[in-house]
């Protein structure tokens, strides 16, 4: 069993208190940074400690804080990305539900390395109820003297503030977050400049994601050197995955990074194999956007190394062989999975998601629906599959945000790997139009 | 100051210039097409992907080249850099690809088209797209929303270039009309049944790259290119007045702003000049209006049309020699 940072007391009854929280080692870090360190040194001990943004880019948080540009007498901000809302993903809801007091504590840590005094959580608008949980918690760190002015006697202000969106996975793009934050249309902006530099009200802003967040106060405690002793290579540290599909124990697992992904799928520790007692067919490894990888290219790379949980293991090969770690959303698909539908489903959400600002991605992803959707139900023919890749790649880096992208690297992802399955949706277009069909080897319907 | 090489070219610009901009400097057939970027409009730009273009080398102090295509609109240059447009055969293929986006949504009505002649997106997509569309589904359609008496929105012509929303956020006071909705059903829209009423509203008219706004007082009076641009005046006490009035005959079928080569508006007038003064009467004339675009509406006019110079060499030899004998004229030469 691997370490647990971050969920060591997620089933503590009552940890969503203040009291609880406290007992249990809370806030230690608030206490450690305000009184011992100086900012740099939060920032240095970030660096130190190798994490890598949880939201799915896996960009050096340290290096990332480093980059905030720090003009005199011009207010920054520290921004938390908890719009989380990729297929697949579900880590943070969890997190802020459980242990609202670690990301609280985290923010107020991270703030103080960054100087930011005033702070938001930018939460995803379906998730109301964890808003609720948030603001108590904040309001009971508030009288604990946590937040406000003057923490702890340091002389240091911060004001924390929850704001909820209204439920566009397009504003879990930094940019368009701050714009949605801003009270704007929840478009992305053009970069440059970025948001290190010109970010919420066109002021030095850093959006990281809650993951990160919460992880930071571990890193404070333990220090950065001790944190990046756990994991492999340039991935240290834990890392929430939320997995979900065809296993027989679904749910929110925290991994030391480096943990092999067959273990993963087949320990009783975690997943418990795949339901039913069958096969398993593809995995998408780190929520929706990232390429689905069939059984034998999940399990061991191309050259034949096992695959490990981390960022470098899992995109090894590009995207030719490989995938990437994303945001930690775990799909297992089984043998009884289509692929075509499957990927339909995911391009349907793109199509409905796009915010319609560039072209290519809201004239793309609809018409890469359209055609999945002709495919899927028969209507097909084999020169959509070319089309498909050739739609996807016209997508693919044209486009302002990474939208695009997401939506593009699934659709070209399945055709690569399971081409035959889009073909046998061709040849056998009846069969294929059923409900339930499913391609097998041997073209037997489930 | 700083030194870029566009296309092979070298030119000098003051630090900040967009790559766009830059290359205008240079002009003439290697400046990127640009649908949704527009000088006078801040903030605009960045969205229809047309003026893409490739970074060779970012700088002269980090030469790596740019992992992505980047909007030349938007993106300032840095001393050194690299760029290339037509020379990049990556980005001429991806300037297909756009074409093709901006097409497969696009009704296609150009024969019942008053921007018809006038279009950007005719203009671009007969210069970098396919004649081909791989398109087989129903195209996107709208309800028809009524904005007010001037102006029509035909939703179903538009790209989402937002030049409108900048212009009525810029250059009048309450906008009223806005997107609405997003991905490929975002709309131009009121919300609320609600007329567009501003001394100004007309101005969306110009900036509108396509045909989604066009005006109602010249609504299928005339092809563009039937008519004759004729510079006038006249002293407005709420614009500038200097305007260009389109004949046929001896009738004013429209009035416009006047633009410049790369059909943006030089200065905004108002709703008076633009849709109530109609007469000859109610204006100085100047004379013709030089139109600095290969373009049908710079034919049949008082002056030869200016000629693309790359489609001059793919013309019959014939018509060069007589092209040569009596060169297009410029105004006032």
């Amino acid at each position: 069993m691997g370490r647990k940072l971050l969920t060591e007391h997620i089933n503590v009854e009552g940890i969503n208190t203040f009291e609880v929280y406290r007992k249990h080692g809370g806030y230690r870090s608030v206490e450690k940074a305000l009184k011992t360190m100086t900012p740099d040194e939060v920032v240095e001990e970030v660096k130190k400690s190798g994490l890598r943004g949880r939201g799915g880019a896996g960009f050096p948080t340290g290096m990332k804080w480093s980059f905030l540009a720090k003009p005199e007498g011009v207010p920054r901000y520290l921004v938390c990305n908890a719009d989380e809302s990729e297929p697949g993903t579900f880590k943070d809801r969890q997190l802020m539900s459980k242990l609202p007091h670690l990301l609280i504590e985290g923010m107020i840590t991270s703030s103080y390395a960054l100087g930011a005094n005033t702070s938001y959580i930018y939460i995803r608008g379906e998730l109301l109820y964890v808003l609720r949980i948030l603001e108590k918690a904040i309001a009971e760190a508030y009288a604990a003297g946590f937040l406000g002015k003057n923490i702890l006697g340091s002389g240091y202000d911060l004001d924390l503030h929850v704001h909820p969106g209204g439920g566009a996975y397009i504003c879990g793009e930094e940019t368009a977050l701050l714009e949605s934050l801003e009270g704007k249309r929840g478009n992305p902006r053009n970069k440059p400049p970025f948001p290190a530099v010109q970010g919420l009200y066109a002021r030095p802003t850093v959006v990281n994601n809650v993951e990160s967040i919460a992880a930071v106060p571990v890193i404070v405690n333990e220090g950065g050197d001790e944190y990046a002793k756990i994991g492999v290579g340039r991935s240290t540290g834990t890392k929430l995955i939320s997995a979900c599909g065809h296993l027989n124990k679904p749910g929110i697992y925290e991994i030391e990074l480096g943990l092999p992904v067959e273990e993963f799928i087949y320990s009783d520790e975690y997943c418990g194999g795949i339901w039913k007692g069958r096969e398993l067919k593809a995995v998408v490894a780190g929520g929706s956007s990232v390429p689905i990888l069939p059984k034998e290219l999940i399990l061991k790379t191309a050259a034949g190394e096992n695959r490990l949980m981390t960022y470098e293991s899992l995109s090894d090969g590009g995207f030719v062989t490989g995938t990437m770690l994303g945001s930690g959303g775990f799909i297992a698909m089984d043998e009884t999975t289509c692929i075509v539908r499957n990927t339909w489903n995911f391009s349907r959400f793109y199509h409905h998601e796009s915010c319609g600002q560039c072209s290519p991605c809201r004239e793309g992803t609809g018409w890469m629906e359209k055609v999945l959707h002709r495919l899927e139900h028969g209507h097909g023919h084999m020169e959509d599959i070319d089309l498909l890749v050739s739609v996807a790649k016209q997508i693919e880096g044209n486009t302002i945000c990474p939208l695009g992208e997401a939506a593009a690297w699934p659709v070209a992802a399945a055709v690569r790997h399971f081409r035959h399955e889009f073909e046998w949706h061709v040849t056998h277009a009846k069969e294929a139009a059923q409900p339930g069909a499913v391609y097998r080897t041997n073209a037997v319907l489930a | 100051m700083a030194k870029i090489t566009f296309d092979g070219v070298e030119v000098e610009v003051p630090d900040g210039t967009t790559i766009l901009n830059a290359a205008r400097q240079i002009g003439g057939s290697i400046v990127p097409p640009a649908m949704c970027y527009y000088t006078p409009l801040k903030g605009s730009g960045g969205k229809c992907r047309a003026c893409l273009v490739r970074v060779a080398a970012g700088s002269a102090k980090d030469p790596r080249p740019m992992p992505k295509l980047v909007a030349s609109c938007v993106t300032p240059v840095q001393d050194g850099m690299v760029v290339e447009n037509t020379t990049s055969e990556q980005v001429l293929n991806v300037r297909k690809g756009i074409v093709e986006m901006l097409l497969i949504n696009h009704p296609l009505d150009c024969p019942v088209c008053d921007q018809a002649g006038e279009c950007d997106l005719q203009n671009f997509a007969f210069e970098h797209g396919v004649s081909t569309t791989r398109y087989q589904e129903e195209r996107r359609t709208f309800e028809k929303i009524d904005i007010g008496p001037l102006i029509q929105l035909h939703m179903t012509r538009c790209i989402l270039c937002y030049r409108c929303v900048y212009t009525a956020n810029q250059i009048t006071d309450n906008r009223v009309h806005g997107v609405l909705g997003r991905g490929d059903a975002a709309e131009i829209g009121t919300y609320i049944e609600n007329i567009i009423d501003n001394d100004f509203s007309g101005n969306v008219i110009d900036v509108c790259p396509v045909g989604a706004l066009t005006d109602k007082t010249f609504r299928f009076k005339s092809r563009v290119w039937f008519t004759k641009p004729v510079n006038a005046h006249r002293d407005c006490p709420k614009c500038s007045g200097n305007v260009v009035l389109w004949y046929k005959g001896k009738d004013v079928l429209r009035t416009t702003a006047r633009k410049d080569q790369y059909g943006e508006v030089k200065e905004w007038i108002c709703n008076e000049c633009r849709f109530e003064k109609k007469e000859t009467s109610d204006w100085i004339i100047e004379g013709p209006a030089h139109i600095d675009r290969s373009s049908v509406i710079s034919a049949n006019h008082y002056e030869l049309p200016v000629l693309n110079q790359s489609v001059v060499a793919d013309l019959p030899e014939s018509t060069q020699r007589d092209l040569e004998k009596n060169p297009p004229l410029k105004l006032g030469s």
